[in-house]
């Protein structure tokens, strides 16, 4: 078996791993390090951001300020050292991807403009038009290029971890051009895979996000925490289920029902202004702004359309100058993909799924709790998002907790034994037969992989949705453990070594089975409300059982166990979220 | 409205069958449904083998480039109706080593862009702690579009020019090279010179502008060439006016 030996390996090539291969790169340029990514880095999925990234520039604003906002936005679930950290850290990281290019917004005086945003009580928002995370994204890849230590393993999807007694020593990967199966050996490994929001239909997230990173981790004994916080945006478009940016409603947009009538006002948002208040109104949360539309819906005040349910987001007011200069992007998804043009119309608008709060289980330095394991990015939960990440909190944390586990990767990197234990190499050869020897030779037809995959993301979005409640739940679970027995009966119609993406999606559903297990379990486990997770059954927060993050683990008979890790608070004691007042 | 389209999508796998082949599919019709989705209606449903690359479906990505009815397009943006009745035709880009069904080879354009060191170059680094670099909205507006590529690879498969010579830089690299040129933080447009003055640079293009015809997203990779051998031969000439100045 072929094997390929990098000092640091960085799985995921998008917003977090390739900062986090620059931070190994610039720290210690004699260690090599491979970015491992089943797309072309550029089309990883921190390409779709649209709004923007929060950091303090403003002389009116402080680091407090964007904490509070933070920690009480996530409901006083985040780890407030973690938080702190990050609001320290974000401006000199944003200022580094300006000096790498990034065309951030700039005041007619050259310097960086801000925005505001849901949740935030200040402008604090840089933005590069409503492509913020493609220009992020693009700037990182190409100032990538620079350095010569750093080598990409374009299209490589990997399979599994290498981890033995409690360390891990690298990946196995397929090379999807060829087929072939790859150990790729590493001192130190950093899992920066993205989220798994493909764990339901309907979604903003690309289709390749499969929360492979989550799977590998949990399936290698490493807990998931705090997974049973999903966050739905409350502005998608419907059928497609494409992202309308925050940014509409920062800039000014209206969210109204059937009537025409700002609805948000009866669901304790604040009142109705014709310009944006900060932290009121369309600018509150985004959970408490998608759990209002269930209200709405449940009203019978909601759009009905050949789509479903909609509520209508108005930016007419706004005009066709500043929608052109500040939300182009927006104009151009309306028309492409709903054949509308918001300067004239309205558009149809209704929460979809949108990112992973929960993730690996690591410290403020990105460390998980396998030596030389790392993880950043939406893959991992530090925690600063807590029950509800604010928007354009996630762009600055894979900045700054990419480079803080590069950092790290390279610190402990000395750590790691020259050559890795017969055992690491034990776990490719088997994983080599699997997939050659079983999934890729010709059997019977059984069942396709992509009704295990639809059968499952019609159960989390019935069960596991803004709402949730015990028997729902229940079912789900049950339903999961019926498609895991199922997968067994899956078969390939495509038994091909070149570029098999029908073996890639099989590998990838067996991680949205596992990840959707620990969304699942995790929100049985955790009888209050909080933030994005909302029981029926359980209406009310409850700090006394729960002021803590879940923490899911795969015991050694295979069955999920959840427990629960009490939250660091600092300065910020826990108390009421208020918005609009 | 139909109940169904036909699709004639390019099949080559190079182990077996080996002869690349056209396959005909029938998918349900629906309004709102892009060539991706009809696509992706084949792969879950029909026919598991159907290779091809997509990811966000929104546009930005820049994975999905495939040729339809001829045309270089991204297929999460271009609906079925206007290719009604049909049948609708499928291909991978041209112009590119096709390496399964709709999955063509896009290493040599990765090289290229090294090439071009897309990245900004200055002769003094300033630390973040020292603020940022000014740039004013107008100095922006100078590069601005240069910077919208998405990497699609429609414009390769458009150009004349680099399916005859498949050594030119091609149009997306020279627009990524010329948005660093004219950000006002760089410093870097002589060292780029090298690679866009030879012979396989901008000098190649004989100006069809069939790339910016294609573009998505409306980058405009001819004008950004254009403009390129202008400031070039300005170059030049300054050079033979002003002693010690080398092109």
């Amino acid at each position: 078996m072929e094997t390929v030996h990098h000092d640091v390996l960085v799985i995921g090539g998008g917003g977090a791993g390739l900062r986090a291969a620059i931070a190994v790169a610039e720290a210690d340029p004699r260690l090599t390090v491979g970015v491992a990514s089943k797309v072309y880095p550029m089309r990883s999925h921190t390409v779709s951001a649209e709004g923007g990234a929060a950091a303090v520039i403003r002389p009116d604003d402080s680091l407090d300020e964007h904490a509070y906002d933070t920690i009480s936005g996530g409901d006083w679930l985040c780890d407030q050292d973690a938080v702190e950290v990050f609001v320290q850290e974000a401006p000199e990281e944003m200022l580094r991807l300006e000096h790498w290019g990034c065309p951030w917004g700039r005041n007619p005086d050259g310097r960086i403009a801000t925005r505001p945003f849901g949740g935030m009580k200040l402008e604090r928002t840089w933005y590069a038009a409503d492509k913020t995370g493609f220009h992020l994204l693009h700037t990182l890849y190409q100032t990538s290029l620079r350095f010569p230590s750093i080598s990409f393993h374009d299209e490589w999807f990997v399979v599994d971890l290498l981890v033995d007694k409690g360390r891990c020593h690298g990946a196995v990967a397929i090379e999807l051009a060829s087929g072939k199966i790859v150990a790729l050996i590493a001192r130190s490994v950093v899992l920066c895979t993205g989220g798994g929001g493909r764990i339901y239909p309907f979604t903003t997230n690309a289709n390749i996000k499969t929360g492979d990173g989550m799977a590998f981790a949990y399936r290698a004994g490493v807990p998931l925490k705090d997974m049973e916080f999903i966050q739905y945006h409350p502005t998608g478009l419907p059928f497609t289920g494409i992202l309308i940016t925050e940014a509409t409603r920062g800039e000014g947009g209206w969210l109204v029902n059937k009537d025409g009538y700002r609805y948000l006002q009866d669901y304790d948002l604040g009142t109705p202004e014709p310009k944006p208040v900060k932290r009121s109104m369309e600018l509150g949360p985004r959970d408490r702004l998608s759990q209002a539309f269930v209200g709405e819906e449940e009203k019978g005040r909601t759009v009905t359309t050949q789509w479903g349910e909609v509520v209508h987001l108005d930016i007419r007011h706004l005009g066709e100058k500043l929608i052109d200069e500040r939300l182009p992007f927006v104009r151009e998804l309306c028309r492409k993909y709903q054949k509308i043009d918001p300067v004239r119309e309205l558009i149809p608008v209704r929460p979809v799924v949108h990112y992973m709060m929960g993730g690996v289980h690591t410290d403020i330095d990105g460390a998980t709790p396998v030596a030389g394991l790392f993880a950043a990015g939406e893959v991992a939960c530090v925690s600063i998002n807590g029950a509800n990440r604010l928007g354009s909190n996630s762009l600055t944390e894979l900045l700054v907790f990419g480079a803080r586990a590069g950092r790290r990767a390279v610190r402990e990197a000395g750590d790691a034994p020259d050559r890795p234990p017969d055992a690491a190499l034990t776990q490719a050869l088997d994983m080599e037969r699997q997939i050659h020897g079983n999934l890729l030779r010709p059997a019977e037809k059984g069942e396709r992989v992509a009704t295990i995959r639809e059968e499952m993301q019609t159960s989390l979005e019935a069960h596991a949705g803004i709402y949730r409640e015990e028997e729902g739940l229940t079912t789900a679970r049950d339903k999961l453990q019926e498609l895991r027995d199922r997968m067994a009966g899956v078969t390939l119609d495509d038994t091909s070594l070149t570029f098999n993406t029908e073996l890639l999606h099989y590998l990838e559903v067996r991680n949205l089975l596992d990840v959707a297990e620990a969304v699942v379990h995790s929100a049985l486990n955790r009888e209050e409300s909080r933030g994005s997770h909302q029981r029926r059954d359980f209406p009310e927060r409850n700090d006394d059982r729960f002021l803590a993050h879940s923490l899911v683990r795969r015991s050694v008979e295979g069955e999920p166990e959840v427990e629960l890790l009490p939250v660091t608070i600092t300065r910020w004691e826990p108390a009421e979220r208020v918005y609009g007042k | 409205m139909p109940d169904t389209v036909k699709l004639e999508v390019f099949r080559y796998r190079p182990e077996g069958e080996g002869e690349p082949l056209y396959e005909t599919f029938e998918v349900p019709y629906r309004d709102e449904w892009m060539v991706l989705d009809a696509l992706n209606q084949i792969k879950d449903h029909q026919d598991g083998t159907l290779s091809y690359r997509w990811a966000c479906r929104m546009g930005v990505c820049g994975s999905c480039g495939m040729t339809v009815n001829g045309e270089p397009v991204l297929t999460c943006a271009t609906y079925l109706e206007p290719f009604l009745p049909g049948p609708i035709r499928v291909e991978p880009l041209h112009g590119f080593p096709v390496i399964r069904d709709l999955v063509g080879d896009l290493e040599d354009f990765v090289g290229k862009l090294q090439r071009v060191k897309p990245w900004i170059i200055r002769e003094e680094e300033r630390s973040p702690s020292e603020g940022e670099y000014l740039q004013t909205p107008e100095e922006m507006d100078a590069y601005k579009r240069y910077s919208m590529c998405i990497n699609c690879m429609l414009c390769y498969a458009a150009c004349p020019i680099y399916e005859l010579e498949p050594g030119f830089i091609g149009p997306a690299a020279i627009a990524l090279a010329q948005r660093y040129n004219l950000d006002s933080r760089d410093e870097g447009a002589r060292e780029r010179h090298e690679v866009l003055a030879e012979h396989e640079g901008v000098w190649s293009c004989t100006f069809v502008g069939e790339c910016s015809i294609v573009c998505p997203k409306d980058v405009d990779p001819a004008g950004a060439i254009q403009r390129y051998k202008v400031d070039a031969t300005l170059d030049f000439f300054r050079s033979l006016v002003t002693p010690g100045r080398s092109p």
